[in-house]
């Protein structure tokens, strides 16, 4: 069995020209992951500049509006960006350069992922070129043009469905033709090894810190974590510090789209069969004869056809549990929770709150629950109004 | 079955290894271009299986393998076609992980058996990850022939140590380069298998190419062709192969 294993699942399915640069990151992550100096600079960029670490934030009233266990909100949304992907970003980038590289490549969905890498590149003096599908960049025009504020140039992808599965495609391509100098900054915790760990190690901040502040505020272990998934980077890092406490429940939130009984979903773990793709073998959503079909969501972030392959061990080990959450539902706890806590929740993040809610309700006062908040809803705001029939444009 | 050695077998000439995808624009037209294969004097057929995401491949064949999917074409068309062809050379797969291992393995490998396929290539399967489908493969005759970039004299000689059928050299890649001429040398030191490498388009890069290696494949200019003339490029690819396949044949 090869490297970067969770169970069967993961390992090194690249083509042969990418081999030497996977064996390039992951000797030189090996080599700063438990540097002193490097582990410094990272987490001083992470709490100087990108402002960590994020609130666990008691959602008071929502809470007493649902009726149930006490919800608990990480915060993500509430990082320099306004997502959880400039951890991952700062970190990847910091390790580039270290590598002597001078160019990050990055591939993005809902663009957040591109903007926090466009950022880590201004800070760290890099070159930026993003790959977003043409989709994309129509959902979300802000942040194409936020992207270019900060420097960085941003292709649109015209092959494939136009979204964020071939943006990956595409960045695979260029990282092949353009290795020397450039890096491939993967926004999920999908891919080859050993960039499942990778972003996983540095999203982990997000438990590390929750598990921390929960204990702190009520003294003992939420009932329930629960995050949203696509490629499953925030939820990844969500649930790492609470994998080993065996009481406490994982929930992963996937896009259903328009249902897991139509075409139109993005569900993986609900819809999908195991497979190889994207330098993974993991769960992924296909046709009868093994091609990677179109997938939908709402959501660009979650509009993805695969899910990291540590959460397919996740959930087929059993110790996490994966639920679908339609566009509907998403589209009504971003509202809800708007309404009821003053609290703007990206779309992405929306699915996990639609579900936390039925979560909280099984739950007592003196019981608790997290739910993280991977990013804020500003980016959807033109996005949901039309959803509701409103002419609104960015 | 026609092994892939026969191949190379030729009196020492230098074998043209000729790529197409299977089902652009249609299966029918395969059947008739790889029977003009066949004729024009090609020493194998490599068959595109087409998958959704092709993320090694040019934009050429990417297009190739969307226009066969759009007609239904399904490794089952596929199979049924190759097992009633005469064959007079022999046939390799070129195609990606997923599909091989949707059909699985066993299934797949023992119908390429009855289908009389001899290799096949997947480049998403690299060295570290191919002892899933080599084991497999074996029990059925089919030899999982390996890629290699010209990048790293250590990595050529770690993948060619245990190459079947032959080694598939890729072309140059930005700047890590070691070019080809060393690239060869470093395989054959470590193995008797043949070494063959992709060009693009045009005769002078085949001869070129041929003058160091065993072999050349012809990677993305019949599928141009096709791109260009559909289900009429007969007369474009006889003259395009028989010029190919004349001068790398001549080449000592």
């Amino acid at each position: 069995m090869s490297k970067g294993r969770f169970g069967k699942f993961g390992g090194q399915y690249v083509p042969e020209a990418l081999m030497y640069a996977l064996e390039e990151l992951e000797a030189a992550y090996n080599r700063f992951k438990d540097d002193e100096a490097f582990r410094k600079e990272f987490q001083t960029l992470l709490n100087e500049y990108a402002g960590r670490p994020s609130r666990l934030y008691y959602a008071e009233k929502l809470s007493k509006a649902v009726g149930g266990a006490k919800i608990y909100l990480k915060r993500e949304d509430l990082n320099h960006t306004g997502s959880h992907k400039i951890n991952n970003a700062l970190g990847q980038a910091l390790l580039a350069k270290k590598m002597g590289k001078t160019r990050l490549i990055a591939e993005t969905g809902a663009g957040q992922h591109g903007v926090a890498t466009a950022t880590a590149a201004a800070l760290l003096g890099m070159d930026c070129e993003v790959f977003m599908g043409e989709e994309d960049t129509k959902r979300q025009a802000l942040n194409v043009y936020r992207m270019k504020l900060l420097g960085a140039k941003v292709h649109t992808v015209m092959s494939g469905t136009k979204t964020l599965k071939d943006a990956v495609n595409e960045c695979m391509g260029e990282w092949v033709t353009r290795g020397e100098d450039t890096h491939y900054c993967l926004g999920s915790a999908v891919g080859p090894h050993p960039f499942p760990v990778i972003v996983r190690d540095f999203q982990a901040c997000i438990s590390k810190e929750a598990r921390a502040q929960i204990l702190e505020k009520e003294g003992k272990l939420p009932k329930a974590v629960v995050a949203c998934v696509g490629g499953g980077s925030n939820s990844i890092g969500t649930f790492y510090h609470f994998i080993e406490d065996k009481d406490v429940r994982l929930i992963g939130c996937e896009a259903a789209g328009r249902g897991v009984d139509t075409f139109e979903t993005a569900a993986t773990i609900a819809t999908g069969k195991t497979g190889i793709f994207h330098g993974m073998k993991s769960l992924f959503c296909q046709d009868d004869h093994g091609q990677i079909a179109p997938v939908y969501s709402i959501s660009a972030g979650l509009d993805y056809p695969g899910i990291g392959p540590e959460h397919a061990w996740l959930y087929d080990s059993g110790r996490a549990q994966y639920v679908p959450v339609t566009d509907d539902e998403a589209v009504e706890a971003f509202e809800y929770v708007s309404r009821e806590e003053g609290i703007i929740p990206a779309i992405e993040s929306s699915h996990a709150l639609s579900y936390a809610v039925k979560v909280a309700k099984e739950y007592s006062p003196e019981d608790c629950i997290i739910v993280c908040v991977s990013g804020r809803g500003d980016k959807d705001v033109a996005a949901i109004a039309r959803y509701r029939g409103e002419e609104l444009y960015d | 079955m026609i092994d892939i050695k026969t191949a190379f077998e030729k009196q020492k000439q230098k074998a043209v290894v000729a790529f197409i995808t299977a089902g652009d624009p249609t299966l029918q037209d395969t059947e008739r271009y790889i029977e003009l294969l066949q004729e024009s004097g090609v020493d194998a057929i490599e068959i595109g299986i087409p998958f959704s995401d092709p993320i090694a491949e040019s934009h050429f064949i990417q297009e190739a393998d969307l226009r066969a999917l759009q007609n239904g074409v399904c490794p089952d068309d596929i199979f049924n076609l190759l097992e009633k062809i005469d064959k007079k050379v022999p046939f390799i797969f070129m195609t990606y992980a997923n599909p091989v291992f949707f059909y699985g393995y066993e299934r797949f490998f023992s119908r390429c058996q009855q289908a009389g396929v001899a290799g096949i290539i997947i480049p998403d399967i690299p060295f570290e990850e191919n002892a899933e489908v080599k084991e497999i493969a074996k029990k059925y005759g089919v030899a999982v022939l390996d890629m290699v970039a010209p990048v790293s004299e250590k990595r050529i000689q770690k993948v060619c140590q245990q190459a079947e059928g032959f080694v598939y050299l890729l072309s140059d890649m930005g700047t890590f380069n070691i070019g080809l001429e060393s690239a060869v040398k470093n395989a054959k030191q470590v193995t008797a298998t043949p070494i063959c490498k992709e060009f693009d388009s045009t005769v002078e890069d085949a001869v070129k190419i041929a003058q160091y290696t065993d072999g050349v494949i012809i990677g993305s200019a019949i599928v141009k062709i096709i791109a260009q003339h559909g289900a009429n490029a007969d007369a474009e690819l006889k003259k395009y192969l028989n010029s190919v396949v004349k001068a790398v044949h001549s080449v000592k």
